[in-house]
């Protein structure tokens, strides 16, 4: 399962331990911690994307997986003994060098301890932990929600005890061991798959029931202990990166509310999944390990240079818009990027630090979206210059894109063009060029991008800018308003289809936001010069109401962290959505009023 | 009478110059002492102190300083916010002063962006002005109405991806009128502006009532009128994602038919100028 790992088994305390290796030793260090109920197979996805930048270490926590098991199982499991495991093993695989840190689960609330005790300070060089809170800081965090309980916090405390009934049960004597020897045992792989999404395959191993069985003393050896009478000075001697699913049925997000007191230098990370990340999603934990991990070696470079004081000081200037934590390193592309809410939009995943793709017909205002991207904090930006109702160029790009950049995390379908006079003096010349873009261009979006999205299996998200005209009729604008509405209702439905595969669809119904759409719409029924003032006037108009598209453009990137279904974003789009649920009569009065223009 | 009236404006000009060049002397000398702490008010009074220490007496406006997104004007609604508020300098902050004395009887009006601490993007922007330097004195060259230059300046910064942030001041104007004024023992100021100037100011807003024009040199209609000769203070200001730049200096037009005598800058020693050709020295 491990292709080309090199095992070693490393001799502590009694017990043999298993020790995997991958990649190139020379490399920085990576060492990999599995959680419960699993072996270190649980890691293979993320470690073999890790390899190619490092020396990758993982190991079977003891009595799990090939390690061997303490005798008597009470009492071998305490977070001294893993304390003592994990020295031995980053001793024998990295002896001059700190490691950094990786866990997962029970694999992180360890590293928790690894990283807080005095004997391993010096040791580890950063620490990334994912769904495994320290049991010293949940102590903490229960004490002070017990010691001045407000309703919020009583709250929370009700919420994380429900969530963690599996640590109840696993105290009971001998019920645990029967279930998982038995039935349980049998079941599990089916349950992950139905219900945290786990893909099939070789994972788990044929010892998941012996290492549920021994790793049920983690539990008991530990957590009664340590909630107890958590420890006062664990604090984190190395820079802690946080990744909380925001999916996680075991683990609340606020149990994290008090980290920064623990860690000096923390960087949070959310991700919308569940528990198993190192299953579900292997991409982005690679990426996002390997960058923690390059700005702490980096770091360490420029500190063993003349200033020493450098490595609190040159803390790389990360991304701090907001939603940093959700997006960093994220690949988003964003169509029609060149102006309006497309720029605007992709200038805001630039400030929350992700990699932006910026696609539009004119090359010249796309690279210089691009350009100021960078500037504002994008990972990296790019541009390109595509029609998007070409099909033949939109396969193109993204066979590109793919290639280039792998696939696309975010994908915002947001060109569009305005077209406005009554139906019977629209020709079918002019229905071609809005529904060749407005809606043509969205499903080729969708189409290609989603079709990697999905291949992928990760998840991800598709926003589609639709408008307020797709609930609100007009008699000024039937063909764009036509357009928009299918836009909402394609929308919806590859929602319901790709929900199955943890890909979000949003549809963004601006209303009327002050960007060049207007002055760049065709009217038609009118002549040129006509056209020209009636350009000029609904400008004016939209300039008068004055809605800037960075509001639309933070609505965004709230509705894909929230993954929010329709979004309407200016108050009369808001109004006419309300009403085009319960007084749509009113607004099809509306529909015939005139507009001045 | 044409030529009358130019070699009256250029003997005039020296003056000018004078008090511009004092203004953004003082206005590098006080960004140089900006440290992390401190205030809006005490970066204005610094400016003050400084001017009134070398003669300045009366004002166009006081000076004012905008630190951090204040520089983009962010959230502005009424004209009082403009004015110097307790928001601390801290280090990687953008700053910009903005001040107008009046020293002799001549008029300066200045703007002037910097950083505490390098900030790449405020740079940028800074740069991204120079193109806006040309464009204005292109087109005044070129007597386009001064409503359609607005435009244009507008339009550039659309496409440079900025937001246009001169539309926050008062009438929204990129620029208006300077002239001299005469000096009193008594300088009282209204709303940080001196009295002097502001009566200036509003005898030329009758005079151009009456002959279909404005000191003031905004979006709207009454600016809809080829350049006036006279002195005019330009300051386009860029914004972008809570971050403001921009310049400000005098802009001479004259009536004169030759196109390179018709408009031209006062001054081209200035620091931003000096910093644009020095970035394109570098790149060559």
């Amino acid at each position: 399962m491990l292709e080309n790992a090199r095992e070693r088994r490393v001799r502590t305390g009694g017990i043999e331990l298993c020790v995997a290796e991958l990649g190139d030793p020379g490399r920085p260090t990576v060492v990999l911690v599995h959680g419960y109920p699993d072996s270190k197979e649980v890691w293979s996805e993320v470690a073999s994307r890790l390899a190619d930048h490092f020396h990758v270490v993982l190991y079977d926590v003891r009595g799990h997986g090939r390690s061997s098991a303490p005798r008597p199982l009470r009492g071998g499991f305490t977070l001294e003994k893993l304390t003592d495991d994990f020295l031995a093993v980053v001793d024998a695989v990295s002896p001059g060098r700190p490691v950094h840190l990786v866990g997962h689960d029970w694999g992180s609330v360890q590293s928790w301890e690894f990283v807080t005790v005095k004997r391993s300070e010096g040791r580890i060089a950063s620490f990334t932990s994912m769904s495994g809170p320290s049991l010293d800081h949940f102590g903490h965090w229960i004490n002070k929600r017990l010691t001045r309980p407000t309703p919020r916090r009583i709250g929370q405390l009700l919420g994380q005890g429900a969530k963690s009934w599996y640590v109840y049960l696993l105290h009971t004597p001998l019920l645990p061991e029967l279930a998982w020897r038995g039935p349980l045992g049998k079941r599990w792989p089916g349950i992950l798959r139905r219900l945290e999404k786990v893909p099939g395959g070789d994972y788990p191993t044929s010892s998941l029931p012996s290492d549920a069985t021994h790793g049920a003393w983690l539990y008991r050896d530990n957590v009664r202990a340590r909630l107890r009478r958590p420890r006062p000075d664990a604090r984190a001697h190395a820079p802690v990166q946080l990744i909380t699913p925001l999916g996680d049925v075991f683990l609340s997000e606020q149990l994290y509310d008090d980290l920064e007191l623990w860690t000096p230098r923390l960087t949070r990370r959310t991700i919308q999944a569940k528990h198993w990340v190192p299953r579900t999603r292997p991409d982005q934990l690679a990426s996002w390990i390997t960058e923690f991990v390059n700005s702490v070696e980096a770091e360490g470079e420029s500190g063993r240079g003349s200033d020493r004081e450098a490595p609190h000081a040159a803390a790389s200037p990360r991304a701090a818009g907001p939603y940093a934590d959700r997006f960093g390193g994220q690949l988003v592309l964003v169509t029609g990027a060149g102006s309006g809410i497309g720029r605007a939009t992709a200038f805001a995943f630039a400030e929350a630090g992700a990699r932006v793709i910026a696609i539009d017909r004119d090359t010249e205002s796309a690279s210089r979206t691009a350009e100021l991207a960078r500037v504002v904090g994008a990972a990296d930006a790019w541009a390109e210059t595509v029609d998007v109702s070409d099909e033949q160029a939109m396969e193109k790009l993204a066979a590109k894109v793919l290639a280039e950049h792998g696939v696309v995390d975010v994908l915002v379908n947001n060109a569009g063009i305005g077209l406005s006079g009554s139906f019977l003096d629209t020709t079918p010349e002019d229905w071609r060029k809005v529904l060749d873009v407005n809606l043509w261009g969205v499903i080729h979006g969708c189409r290609l991008f989603g079709r990697q999205m999905a291949d992928r299996g990760q998840g991800g998200h598709i926003v589609n800018t639709a408008s307020a005209a797709a609930f609100q009729p007009s008699r000024s604008l039937p063909a764009y308003s036509a357009s928009k509405a299918a836009v909402l209702m394609l929308s919806e439905c590859l929602r319901a289809e790709l929900a199955g595969r943890d890909i979000g669809v949003t549809a963004v119904c601006p209303g009327l936001v002050n960007t060049n759409i207007t002055s760049t719409a065709t009217f038609v029924g009118v002549d040129a010069e006509e056209e020209k003032r009636r350009q000029k006037r609904s400008a004016r108009m939209y300039g008068l109401r004055n809605y800037p598209p960075e509001k639309v453009a933070s609505a965004i990137l709230r509705a894909v962290a929230r993954n929010e279904a329709v979004v309407p974003v200016t108050p009369e789009a808001r109004i006419s959505h309300a009403l085009s649920r319960f007084a749509p009569g009113m607004l099809r009065r509306l529909a015939r009023v005139e507009p001045p223009l | 009478m044409t030529t009358a009236e130019t070699r009256e404006l250029s003997s005039d000009l020296r003056g000018f110059q004078r008090v511009q060049r004092l203004a953004y002397e003082c206005a590098q000398e006080v960004a140089a002492r900006l440290e992390p702490g401190v205030t809006e008010r005490e970066a204005a009074r610094m400016q003050r102190e400084w001017l009134r220490a070398r003669g300045v007496r009366d004002w166009f406006h006081l000076p004012f300083a905008w630190f951090g997104d204040r520089t983009a004007f962010v959230g502005f609604r009424v004209p009082l916010q403009f004015f110097p508020t307790d928001r601390r300098l801290e280090p990687g902050m953008p700053f910009i002063l903005d001040m107008a004395p009046v020293f002799e009887g001549f008029t300066a009006d200045i703007g002037y962006s910097g950083a505490l601490g390098g900030h790449p993007l405020q740079e940028k922007l800074i740069n991204d002005l120079e193109v806006h330097r040309e464009l204005i004195l292109g087109e005044v060259r070129e007597r386009r109405p001064l409503r359609e230059i607005y435009r244009d300046v507008d339009r550039l910064m659309v496409l440079q991806g900025y937001a246009n942030r001169h539309r926050a001041y008062p009438f929204g104007v990129i620029a208006h009128k300077v002239d001299r004024v005469r000096e009193r023992r008594w300088s009282p100021r209204l709303f940080g502006f001196g009295a002097q100037a502001l009566k200036g100011l509003a005898s030329d807003a009758l005079h151009g009532h009456r002959e279909g024009w404005s000191p003031l040199w905004s979006p709207y209609r009454f600016s809809d009128h080829p350049p006036r000769p006279g002195l005019w203070a330009v300051e386009p200001h860029l914004g972008f994602r809570g971050t403001g730049a921009k310049f400000e200096e005098i802009l001479v037009v004259t009536d004169s038919r030759d196109p390179e005598e018709s408009a031209f800058w006062l001054d081209d020693d200035l620091p931003h100028v000096r910093r644009w050709a020095q970035g394109k020295a570098e790149e060559k």
